[in-house]
């Protein structure tokens, strides 16, 4: 199992998040939006609604609609993204409404729809947890009745050490077994709404991963919640 | 979704007693069928039905220049179309999400596995490598696709065979093929894909039941015991308890699935 002796290449220890930075109230025009970070990743949401669910054959007379967009400027890596949507985004689009829904109480706006837009302003890895994590906050923020907010991050394993919240050198990491990534999305109560992996682990391993993913969406819940908190005293 | 309620109701009823409508236990993947070389066209093709359900997956191989990133690798690209033709649910038109999706959980699969020898695809590093194409089209989508997606494409990449390539005229000589097999490892990526209906786990759903179920997992993994890739989908939160459960009901289903095809892998 992990080696007490790994080093990760900026030094973190294995369970130790980059600094999180959490803002809601970014984007004054939409019902709701926030800011959240890894290190030097960074995303945006922004929550329009719940408006009437355009157009009208789309509209579901039983429950609400949530709708995600996942967006990474052009910008925001090495080699220049082309703008607009790719299968890679269409793709964590969804996975950001499944990781959201669980939680939500959207049943209650039946032919309406609640639009999130995430836009990744700067990316080194683990994108997608930043933006579930600043989607959330939105959605609260926006005061759309949920069960609570989610938390969302990527457990890595570089060679066979587990550690927390990759950054875009460990997820090219190429020692030994390489890098595993598994993004993982959970309820404060330890649900998991979200799981992804990629690269090559046993059972054991991953289920030791998720616990790790337990521990790490807690943290990430207070620095959620502290940001929302604020926002309402102030 | 287009089961009705009435039905999808009396589906968890039934899996509370363990039962499923077409006298499977919860546990029971359906009848798997496997037939080769169904292109002549194709350097490697396969059928693969799982009961009712059906696609054909069929390999193409180009010359390319290598992506920047993996300049001494082939590359490898995997995609999908559901054809209105195998159910009324599908239409045509540019690629929705579910046919994306099932690309790219088959992609993953395979890319981390390793599978492809993609270093051996090289011919001159930097500028010319082998570029694996592998389409999935679905005949009869009677659920489950996902699985029979998988199985397809490490079969139909199984019996895939390297076209003669004139190096001078920098030209693939299709219909020619030569004796050399697209390289590919002993170690065998499946896709198993489970589903939470109720308090019940199943595996291999039928449309029906895929229609209600309310949490997928998606995992793909050797029978030597290595996880690849997983993917959850729909939206319904599952405790860290059912989904270790998922994983161990995933790997009896994934060791029981290769035996049935392994003769096919030969």
């Amino acid at each position: 199992m992990a080696t007490k002796t790994f080093k990760r290449p900026d030094g973190r220890k294995a369970d130790e998040i980059r600094p999180m930075q959490a803002k809601v109230g970014i984007v004054p025009n939409a019902d709701g939006s926030a800011l959240f970070s890894f290190g030097d990743t960074i995303a945006i949401a922004a929550v329009y609604g719940p408006k009437k669910m355009h157009p009208q054959h789309q509209q579901d007379p039983e429950k609400g609609t949530l709708r995600c967009r996942y967006n990474m400027l052009s910008f925001s890596v090495d080699d220049r993204i082309r703008p607009g949507p790719s299968r890679r985004s269409t793709e964590i689009s969804k996975i950001t409404e499944w990781a959201l829904e669980p939680s939500l109480l959207i049943k209650r706006y039946p032919n309406m729809v609640v639009d999130v837009h995430v836009n990744i302003l700067q990316a080194n890895a683990s994108t997608r947890c930043a933006g579930i994590n600043a989607a959330s906050m939105a959605l609260a923020h926006a005061g759309i009745p949920m069960k609570n907010i989610v938390s969302s991050v990527s457990i890595g394993k570089l060679d066979k050490n587990l550690v927390v919240d990759l950054d875009k050198e460990e997820e090219d990491f190429k020692e030994g077994e390489g890098s595993t990534d598994i993004p993982i999305t959970m309820t404060p109560k330890g649900e998991v709404t979200h799981i992804q992996l990629d690269g090559r682990i046993t059972k054991e391993q991953l289920k030791e991963a998720i616990e790790l993913a337990r521990k790490s969406t807690k943290e990430i819940y207070e620095v959620q919640k502290k940001a929302l908190k604020e926002s309402i005293t102030t | 979704m287009e089961t009705t309620r009435i039905t999808g109701e009396r589906i968890k009823e039934y899996l509370e007693k363990g039962k499923r409508f077409d006298g499977r236990k919860p546990e029971e993947f359906r009848e798997i069928s496997v037939e080769t070389g169904v292109s002549k066209k194709a350097e490697g093709s396969a059928r693969v039905k799982i009961g009712k359900t059906e696609v054909i997956v069929g390999v193409k191989l180009n010359v390319t220049e290598p992506y920047p990133d993996s300049p001494n690798k082939g590359n490898l690209m995997v995609t999908s179309e559901l054809l209105p033709l195998s159910s009324g649910r599908f239409e045509y038109g540019p690629p929705r999400f579910p046919a994306i999706e099932l690309g790219r959980l088959i992609d993953r699969a395979i890319r981390e596995s390793k599978f492809i020898q993609l270093e051996k695809l090289c011919i001159k590093e930097g500028e010319k490598v082998w570029g694996v194409f592998i389409d999935i089209y679905s005949i009869n989508d009677d659920g489950n696709l996902i699985d029979a997606a998988g199985l397809g494409a490490i079969i139909a990449l199984k019996t895939a065979k390297l076209p003669e390539y004139d190096e001078k005229n920098e030209k693939v000589i299709y219909g020619k093929l030569t004796n050399k097999k697209v390289p590919v490892s002993k170690e065998i990526p499946i896709v198993v894909t489970t589903h939470k209906i109720g308090d019940g786990i199943i595996v291999d759903p039928t449309i029906e039941e895929e229609d209600v179920s309310e949490a997928r997992i998606t995992v793909g993994g050797s029978v030597e015991g290595s996880l690849f890739s997983i993917q959850k989908g729909k939206s319904k939160e599952i405790t860290i308890e059912d989904f270790n459960k998922i994983l161990d009901v995933s790997e009896k289903t994934r060791k029981k699935v290769f035996s049935s095809i392994e003769k096919s892998l030969k």
